[in-house]
């Protein structure tokens, strides 16, 4: 196969996944105004549960999610009842930077001094597996893991579009004010869309750790990614955060296989910074994510 | 950063940009907190000494990209406290260590190290782990006067800024991988490779290792089909690894300071049923992190060189093996070749030490120009005017019989055994 069709196929791929855990990141930016320096280290907490299941209950990695994303939503909620919440208007998005990195710290504090600093690995048969593919091997787990990062983003879109809670999650993201004003409790709407946030981390930390081995400090690579992808997409636009991934990965993937992985991030990062320029609030973010 | 502030006013988007600035300085400075509140932690004997008890100051990496190797070194030079206290101290004086944590940081380990002389009065200092804080570290202690005696520092770089104070224990990094290559340049025509892949992190440990073990590949007629070098941040290398798939090479070295990214590339290989006759990779490889995370059907035949393996067969080797076991437990599979470097570290300093009857920083620079020869873990260790050391031997691994042992195949001696070529297939 031609290098750079496995170039674009790798950059769809792994980009799905991306655009998953980033979607939580852009989602808790779009309703609750804050910018989530945790979203890092709760995929790489993901990745955890998903292996204490795997190694002390033997439950699979897919099926282990069925425990981790209530788990992980749960810690949401109560990460925004005990610390966001009580951020104020004022100096809300330097608040919320700080108490997220400090959120990270102590998780990152406790994962290392739980399992220490080694790598860890999710293994299961379709992580080394393969399907082929006119001669060219793709790996079931990067199969399987597009196919659930498009169908969770999806159920996000769902849940934003069809559903009552994501009129008013869309209601208070245009203008919290407003929004209170119609009758929607946008502390409970704050709420539930930071559990949301993070507990699509329970899905993208599953298949990052079957993807890659990673450590308490594998957080750190990722938040970065993120941003840029957020940034990149449109901050607080679902679909952005999806749009930004793959041209990330894309660009990325197609430059590392086609021509060199040296000039890779820095052609993503030299494209960002034009699209930034053209279009400041991203590739598909609105002029007007909310109403101050 | 403007898209974070949607359509607020311009005054209230200037207004929330200087918030933003002010967050990431104090998002900057917590870092920087995060990073001095450097974990301090001390070891030392119970035996009893009527002189005072010193302090030997080190920077390590105890969170950040390099915890894993930091924290390995924290044990190898711990079991190396212990010993020497256990055997009447240093020149009578019971020892303790000083660690600060540098977060993996080449601007932290530099602050470290200079509060450690300046602030704490250290009299003597071992080195941090990995190259890329070597050199910062050698040139705050070369402004002091101080010796850095270190087992992770072998790049070339570290030796490139004419310090006088810099000894590295283990072999000069650059020709890790010339033995496997003289290896494989001396196999029969027949059956010997005719092409190979490299692949490298841009970093100044893993990249020296290509060239020269280049070099005696293509002299010996094996073609460069592919050479890339990634950056260290780099986290998806399924682009990598199916060009390097793509090229059909039958020898594939992958060099990286981080064990991740080669299990990597090992993982995408299996994947993609692509098994190179040779399969050489830098760094972490004979460690059991790896076999866990790629399997030892998969693991088997990789090879890795490295200074120390568990089953060495050397009188200190042994000594710390019991010494680390004593201290951590565990099995003797389970030590790290860092722990061994950071022991063989702490050894080379005490012999200086001992041998000067002094803790001098003069007398123990001077002694370690001098050309002796010093025993460590690792086995003798002499250094040349750029404090390399030029007794260094490379000792190169294989996973063999389907991944459950780690032997040593290179050089040929009485211990070593046959090197599993072609790598089989995983089945």
């Amino acid at each position: 196969m031609n290098l750079l069709v496995i170039g674009v196929i790798d950059g769809i791929l792994t980009g799905a996944v991306y655009a998953l855990m980033a979607a939580g990141l852009t989602l808790i930016f779009g309703v609750l105004d804050m910018i989530n320096i945790a979203q890092g280290i709760f995929v790489i907490l993901g990745s955890y549960l998903s292996l204490i299941l795997e190694q002390h209950a033997g439950i699979g990695l897919f099926p282990g999610l069925i425990i981790t994303i209530p788990v992980m939503f749960a810690l949401g909620i109560f990460v925004e009842w005990a610390f966001i919440r009580r951020i104020g208007a004022e100096n809300r998005v330097t608040m919320s930077i700080l108490i997220t990195y400090a959120v990270m710290i102590v998780v990152e504090g406790v994962l290392l001094l739980t399992y220490g600093s080694n790598y860890q690995s999710l293994s299961a048969s379709y992580v080394t597996n393969s399907f082929d593919v006119a001669g060219h091997y793709i790996p079931e787990i990067y199969v399987y893991g597009f196919i659930l990062s498009v169908a969770a983003v999806v159920v996000l879109y769902a849940i934003l579009y069809r559903t009552r809670l994501g009129t008013s999650l869309r209601a208070s993201m245009d203008n919290a004010m407003a929004a209170s004003l119609v009758g929607v409790n946008v502390k409970r709407v704050s709420t539930l869309a930071f559990g949301i946030g993070v507990a699509v981390t329970a899905i993208g930390g599953m298949l990052f750790g079957a993807i890659q081995p990673f450590t308490p400090n594998t957080g750190y690579d990722l938040i970065s990614r993120l941003l840029s992808i957020v940034v990149l997409g449109g901050l607080g636009s679902v679909g952005g955060a999806l749009g930004g991934a793959m041209v990330m990965l894309i660009i990325e993937d197609v430059v590392s296989t086609v021509w060199s992985p040296t000039w890779a991030p820095l052609l993503y990062f030299a494209v960002l910074i034009v699209v930034l320029l053209i279009k400041p609030t991203g590739i598909f973010g609105r002029q007007a994510v909310r109403s101050q | 950063m403007q898209s974070v502030v949607g359509n607020v006013t311009h005054q209230g988007r200037r207004s929330r940009k200087r918030l933003l600035r002010g967050g990431l300085t104090l998002v900057a400075a917590s870092l920087a907190l995060a990073a001095c509140g450097s974990s301090a932690s001390a070891s030392s004997s119970s035996t009893s000494s009527s002189k005072a008890p010193i302090v030997v100051g080190t920077s390590l990496s105890l969170t950040g990209d390099f915890a894993s190797n930091g924290l390995a070194f924290q044990r190898g030079y711990n079991v190396w406290v212990h010993y020497v206290n256990a055997h009447g101290g240093l020149l009578g004086h019971q020892i303790s260590l000083k660690i600060l944590n540098d977060d993996s940081s080449p601007s932290q380990v530099a602050t470290n190290y200079q509060d450690l002389i300046t602030t704490d009065h250290v009299p003597l200092i071992v080195g941090p782990f990995s190259s890329l804080l070597t050199v910062p570290a050698a040139k705050i202690a070369s402004r002091y006067g101080y010796a850095m005696v270190e087992g992770a520092g072998g790049a070339p770089s570290v030796f490139s800024y004419g310090l006088k104070n810099v000894f590295d224990v283990s072999y000069p990094i650059k020709i890790a991988v010339v033995p496997t290559a003289k290896w494989i340049a001396s196999l029969p025509k027949s059956v010997r490779p005719t092409t190979a892949a490299y692949v490298t992190s841009n970093n100044i440990f893993a990249e020296p290792q290509i060239a020269p073990a280049q070099a005696v590949l293509q002299k010996a007629g094996v073609r460069t089909v592919y050479n890339q070098v990634f950056q260290s941040e780099t986290t998806d290398f399924s682009p990598l690894a199916d060009a390097i798939v793509a090229s059909h090479a039958q020898v594939v070295v992958l060099s990286s300071t981080s064990v991740s990214k080669i299990i990597d590339f090992v993982k995408i290989f299996e994947a993609n049923h692509f098994y190179p006759k040779v399969l050489i990779g830098t760094n972490g490889v004979g460690e059991p992190t790896f076999v866990n995370a790629v399997g030892r059907q998969a693991a088997n035949g990789i090879i890795e060189p490295n200074g120390w393996y568990p089953g060495y067969q050397n009188p200190l080797s042994k000594t710390f093996i019991k010494g680390y076991l004593k201290l951590y437990g565990g099995s003797a599979g389970s030590i790290t070749a860092s722990s061994a470097e950071a022991f063989g570290t702490g050894e080379v300093l005490a012999q200086a030490v001992q041998a000067t009857h002094s803790f001098n920083q003069a007398k123990i620079l001077k002694y370690l120009h001098s050309g002796a020869v010093f025993q460590t873990d690792q086995g003798p260790v002499k250094f040349n005017a750029k404090g390399e050391n030029v007794d260094g031997v490379v000792q190169t691994f294989q996973w063999q019989d389907g991944g459950t042992k780690l032997v040593q195949i290179l050089p040929k001696s009485s211990q070593s055994v046959a090197p599993l070529f072609p790598r089989p297939a995983a089945g």
